[in-house]
């Protein structure tokens, strides 16, 4: 199978014009002939479903939380990218075009990048129309920050809430096209599968929670946007609820999966406190902007931190970067305080976190501007650790926040599975190796809002006369036949170790091995590890309970199941990028002062893995990219 | 017509109406307040005043005109307001029908939560009341006088555990209109932007205040001697 | 900290449920669910089924989780969802009760996860402004004051648990409805279906809810401190289109 990454021929600023004069349409009256299955309703499902609905498709649309509203983009806190240039401090399309294509450490396609740009301006005007209140200025025009250290200040954001407000917003015109008729909501319904005939998606299999019913469901389209994968991490900023099945079993059926390996390590969260921890919290970004970022110098000093003299602490970020100091990108804070941690210099009980003290702004600007600017986090900060940040500096570590990498799919946003689209956070597409602060949200819903009605139209309208598959097909009753067999399996193990022990230990794999920094001889480890307990796991895990009925644990093992096996490709990728690039640092690959170091002329390319049959080797397909509008240079923030 | 049996028809209408007719009898029970004060004149003044409300209105209308029309307005505000709260009382029983094994309190007041009882027990006070001052069978006030509406009042209080009863309703009638005349401005969706609470919870505190010190003033004052002595 | 949880079980919605005793070993730092977790693996590992409960963000931000403790929607916390609530508020020896929201419109599914829908169906007989994908206008050409802006914002933080309707006496979901209504009207944006919209969602909410006496209860469990002034806006907006528009 090839990658044809049909990116359309011409100017890249005329690339999607021309595009979309160029799909197909569909005939407005045959549009309600048409089914579209949605997975998942967060920012890039929620849009993509009431698009679609709007245009007149039949919609079908599945979340496994009991409302469409809960998708995980509620919690995004900082805001959303677009380059409307309303501050005239130089913002354009180009601009966001060439800061992406950067950051994303040059491994992303510069053709989506720039359409993301392009549409952005078109999201904050139809989220505005919605009702979506960002914030505003006194003249009541729309108010803007900078973010994630970009020099201009182009994120739109609705208090510490615009994914909260984004997610409604898509909620709202999700349920107005309920309430039309167009679509479907299914709730607390978790896909299991996916079915594919001769090369071609042709429906889904999923389980109702409730009642515990596997049904398959026909569609001319299946579009999964169901999100990212850090929980495979098992703590990670990502809801509870998070997981890879979707993508990982249309993986399984044929559909590639991309850059596995680039996840993202997100610097300011609270760290762990305890081995019963279920999830990490983040911290707003911008807390660095006034925060500074210390250690003690000596390793097992434990003083209490207002008692460690100045002479005695090493801001070791305004040491090492006197340029940017706290204000480095994301991958390199991380790595920072892993450093400094791993040397033995970390704080806090578990001897992982540093600190992000507030002294000094306090002592500068006055504890009423830090109230004014943090107040809201200081309060989440201390009703989750029970400390005033007020008076004691916060304690800080990274976590596993966005996962890069997810399913292969062209410019249409189509995978390598006619008729299997992916959206949001699930696809590969836009941010390379390494995603910039407010731009996951851009994404999300530029997928959904702006793209796929488009691409979905063209599909349908070249496939319209072929005869439909439906679900009295045998592939439908093989793939039920199958789920039901793994769930019998999973409920007769009745081993002596829960699904979360599992999922416990296959974070910790993950984490040492695949996180802020790999080797090989770390990652061959991890791979033989997690082989290791997959074994370990179908023979010693128990899941409680039936079948039929409503079991979270049964929820879980599923989930807990694929994760061990994208756990093992996303080492097997990581070890196959032999290069550093974005969140990908791989310890060989550094310069002197442990800076990336990215090896354009072999690694220029999308890894794009294909399922091999269960004990196989992957297969890796290349997809090689140019970058002829933005060439390539190495980050410095020295 | 239609349209407002529409609107009765759905709990938020139902709830207008109880606010609308609440609001009725809290101006009658004020004015009736204000014209009792003349108690403190003495008999005559009194007498005079009772005198002049069922002469209002007089020629144009028959006598005691007016106070009919009134009375009748009263009752059907008085019937439409236990009506709905009756038929709310009922949703609300259906809308929770288990509850919880432990309930903690956190807003509601001590007024909010006894609206349902208080209200009934002002409801039997209202009707004893009518008949110990208004019809005056031997059972409600053996000395009865049509009338001389003073001597009844001062007859009346000066069986102690009547006065007690009055002093009780009045009490509970004050909680009444401590909640609900707060709870009638949210009904009606009558705010101020930005200082939603404020001047609605003072006019409802100051009212409620008021109409129960003052009622109970009255027996009061017979008691002590201070009227009637 | 050794704690008495007596924890709501019910199989599911047509089976009744009874209170079960469990003890558990906390620690201050523990999240209120990570406690149940704890709860919850040592029953699996006893060979017995663990408490379901509702959970995802556990970040107090999607409305998930919500749990009845000691007869208080969310717990002892003002303003904090059931999942950012810490065991350190709580004492040693601490006796807890946990029940689900009771509500006709909330029937339970099992233990203590209730089914939530008629929240959806509020929404979509009209919380929302109507408005195509690709049919907006200019972000900036509707300027909105900074007051309405930040009222709408106040009122739209509402996440949707259910708090307000599981601790009002008479079960009503009038904060809910009305965060939203209060939200788009006070929008330019939500003025042309505003009488409409506030229509449709009040005649849905009676559908399923019990009504309001302004008890302000559901205020004072909000876990996002939405105040009851929204409610006497719906109730504005609703009267105004009954008896004015018809
Ligand atoms: C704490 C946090 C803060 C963030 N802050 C920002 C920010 O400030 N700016 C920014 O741009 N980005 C931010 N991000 C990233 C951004 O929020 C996400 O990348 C983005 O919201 C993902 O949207 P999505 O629609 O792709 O997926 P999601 O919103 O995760 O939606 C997934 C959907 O799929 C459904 N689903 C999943 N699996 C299944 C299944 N098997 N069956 C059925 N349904 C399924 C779910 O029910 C859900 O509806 C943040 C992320 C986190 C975790
Ligand atoms: C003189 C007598 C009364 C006055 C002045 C009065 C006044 C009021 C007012 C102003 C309200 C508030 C309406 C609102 O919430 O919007 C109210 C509510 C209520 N009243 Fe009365 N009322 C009187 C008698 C009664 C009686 C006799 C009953 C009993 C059956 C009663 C029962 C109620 C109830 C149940 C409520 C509802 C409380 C609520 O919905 O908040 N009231 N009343
Ligand atoms: C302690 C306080 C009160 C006193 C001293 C008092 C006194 C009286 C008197 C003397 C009458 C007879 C008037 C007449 O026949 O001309 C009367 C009538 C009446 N009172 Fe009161 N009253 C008091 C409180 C109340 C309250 C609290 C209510 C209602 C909640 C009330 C409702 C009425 C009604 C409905 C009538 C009949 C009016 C009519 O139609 O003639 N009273 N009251
Ligand atoms: S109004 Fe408050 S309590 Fe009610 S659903 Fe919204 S957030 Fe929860
Ligand atoms: S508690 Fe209930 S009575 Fe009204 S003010 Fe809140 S909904
Ligand atoms: S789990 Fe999301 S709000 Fe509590």
């Amino acid at each position: 199978m090839s990658l044809e990454s049909k990116i359309p021929e011409g100017d890249i600023r005329e690339k999607w014009d021309h595009h979309r004069f160029d799909l197909e349409l569909v005939n407005p009256a045959n549009k309600r002939k048409f089914e579209i299955i949605v997975v998942g309703s967060g920012l890039a499902g929620g849009s993509a479903a009431a698009s679609l609905g709007e245009l007149g498709y039949n919609v079908k649309c599945f979340c496994y939380q009991d409302s469409a509203r809960r998708a995980h983009s509620i919690a995004a806190q900082g805001g959303i990218n677009a380059a409307k240039n309303y501050q005239n401090d130089g913002d354009s399309i180009w601009r966001l075009f060439y800061d992406t294509v950067k950051g994303g450490d040059f491994r992303s396609r510069e053709a989506n990048v720039y359409r993301l740009a392009q549409v952005s301006v078109d999201i904050i005007d139809q989220c505005v129309a919605q009702g979506v209140p960002f914030a505003r200025e006194y003249g009541g025009l729309l108010d803007n920050r900078s973010f994630g250290g970009a020099q201009v200040s182009r994120t739109f954001y609705a208090r510490g809430q615009t994914g909260q407000q984004l997610q409604l917003g898509a909620y709202q015109a999700l349920a107005r096209q309920v309430q039309a008729g167009t679509v479907q909501m299914y709730p607390r319904t978790e896909m299991l599968d996916v079915v594919v005939v001769d090369g071609r998606t042709r429906g889904i299999v999923t389980r109702d929670m409730v009642s515990g019913e596997i049904r398959s469901w026909a569609a001319d389209v299946v579009i999964l946007a169901t999100g990212g994968y850090s929980n495979v991490f098992y703590l990670s900023t990502n809801a509870k609820g998070c997981n890879a099945t979707a993508i990982w079993r249309a993986h399984r059926r044929g559909a590639f999966f991309a850059n596995p390996c680039f996840t993202q390590i997100h610097p300011t969260c609270i760290p762990q406190h305890g081995d019963y921890q279920s999830k990490l919290t983040l911290m707003s970004e911008s807390l660095r902007n006034d925060g500074r970022i210390w250690v003690p110098e000596k390793g097992g000093d434990d003083r209490p931190p207002n008692d460690i003299p100045e002479e005695e602490r090493d801001y070791y970020l305004e040491r090492r970067y006197p340029a940017f100091g706290n204000l480095v990108p994301r991958d390199i804070a991380s790595r920072a305080a892993k450093a400094v941690c791993d040397a033995g210099r970390g704080v806090g009980r578990s001897g992982y976190g540093v600190y992000l003290d507030f002294a000094d702004a306090i002592q500068r600007l006055g504890r009423g501007a830090i109230e004014a600017k943090y107040g809201n986090l200081f309060e989440m900060y201390e009703r989750i650790t029970g400390e005033d940040p007020y008076e004691v500096p916060m304690r800080i570590y990274p976590a596993p926040h966005y996962t890069m990498g997810g399913l292969w799919v062209d410019y249409n946003l189509m995978s390598n599975l006619e008729g299997l689209f992916v959206i949001g956070e699930a696809n590969f597409s836009d941010h390379g190796a390494n995603r910039l602060g407010a731009s996951a949200l851009m994404q999300g819903l530029a997928d959904g809002y702006f793209v796929v009605p488009y691409t979905v139209g063209d599909y349908l309208a070249r496939h319209m006369k072929e005869p439909r598959v439906g679900t009295d097909h045998a592939q439908f009753a093989a793939v039920e036949r199958e789920i039901a067999d793994r769930t019998q399996r999973l409920l007769s193990i009745d081993g002596q170790r829960t699904v979360d022990s599992f999922h416990r230990e296959l974070g910790k794999i993950c984490e040492t091995h695949c996180g802020m920094s790999r080797s090989e001889e770390g990652l061959r480890n991890a791979i033989a590890q997690i082989r290791d307990l997959r074994a370990a796991y179908w023979r010693g895990v128990r899941v409680p309970g039936s079948g039929d009925g409503l079991n979270q644990s049964l929820e879980k093992a599923g989930r807990v199941a694929d994760y061990m096996e994208l756990a093992e490709l996303m080492c097997q990728d990581a070890l196959d990028r032999d290069e550093s690039c974005g969140t990908h640092f791989r310890e060989e690959h550094q310069s002197k002062e442990g800076e990336a170091l990215r090896r354009d002329d072999e690694y220029t390319y999308v890894a794009a893995w294909e399922w091999p049959g269960e004990g196989n080797e992957a297969r890796l397909h290349k997809e090689q990219l140019e970058f002829e509008n933005v060439p390539p240079s190495q980050r410095s923030y020295k | 017509m239609s349209k407002i049996l529409a609107f009765y028809r759905s709990p938020v209408g139902k709830k207008a109406v109880m606010a609308a007719t609440g609001f009725l009898l809290f101006g009658f029970v004020f004015v009736h307040m204000a014209g009792n004060l003349k108690l403190y004149q003495g008999a005559e003044a009194m007498n005079k005043y009772a005198e002049f409300l069922r002469d209002f209105g007089k020629p144009v209308l028959p006598r005691e005109g007016v106070l009919w029309v009134a009375r009748v307005a009263l009752l059907a505000a008085a019937g439409l307001h236990i009506l709905s709260a009756a038929q709310l009382t009922l949703l609300a029983r259906r809308a929770r029908p288990q509850d919880y094994e432990r309930r903690a309190r956190i807003k509601a007041t001590y007024a909010s939560r006894t609206m349902r009882w208080g209200g009934v027990i002002v409801l039997a006070f209202i009707l004893y009341h009518l008949a110990h001052f208004t019809f005056g069978p031997a059972w409600a006030h053996p000395d009865f006088v049509h009338g001389d509406v003073y001597h009844n009042v001062v007859a009346g209080f000066s069986v102690w555990w009547v006065a007690a009863f009055y002093v009780v309703a009045q009490v509970l009638l004050g909680l009444h209109l401590y909640h609900g005349l707060w709870s009638m401005f949210q009904s009606l969706g009558w705010y101020v932007a930005d200082d939603p609470n404020d001047w609605r919870r003072r006019f409802a505190q100051v009212f409620a205040v008021v109409i129960a010190v003052v009622n109970i003033s009255f027996p009061v004052a017979v008691l002590t001697g201070i009227v009637g002595g | 900290m050794k704690l008495t949880l007596h924890v709501w079980r019910q199989p599911d919605t047509e089976t009744a449920g009874a209170f079960e005793t469990y003890r558990v070993d906390a620690e201050p730092e523990m999240s209120f669910l990570e406690m149940l977790d704890v709860v919850n693996e040592r029953l699996i590992e006893e060979g017995g089924e663990p408490i379901a409960f509702e959970h995802d963000c556990r970040e107090g931000i999607c409305g998930s989780c919500g749990v009845m403790i000691n007869g208080k929607a969310h717990g002892p916390e003002a303003a904090t969802a059931t999942c950012q609530l810490h065991m350190r508020k709580f004492e040693d020896g601490d006796e807890i009760r946990v029940e689900p929201w009771r509500s006709r419109a909330f029937p339970v599914l099992k233990d203590l996860v209730v089914d939530r829908s008629p929240f959806d169906r509020i929404i979509q007989s009209g919380g929302f402004i109507s408005v195509n994908t690709g049919s907006a206008p200019e972000a900036n050409e509707i300027p909105i004051d900074k007051a309405s802006a930040d009222r709408a914002m106040d009122a739209a933080a509402c996440i949707g648990c259910g708090a307000c309707v599981a601790q009002c006496p008479n079960g009503a979901a009038q904060l809910f409805t009305a965060a939203k209504v209060a939200h788009l009207a006070a929008l330019p944006q939500g003025q042309v279906e505003r009488y409409r919209r506030v229509r449709h969602m009040v005649e849905e909410m009676e559908r399923h809810f019990g009504y309001c006496t302004n008890f302000r209860e559901c205020e004072g469990v909000c876990p996002k401190e939405i105040p009851v002034e929204v409610i006497a806006r719906m109730n504005r907006d609703y009267l105004k289109a009954k008896l004015l528009d018809g």
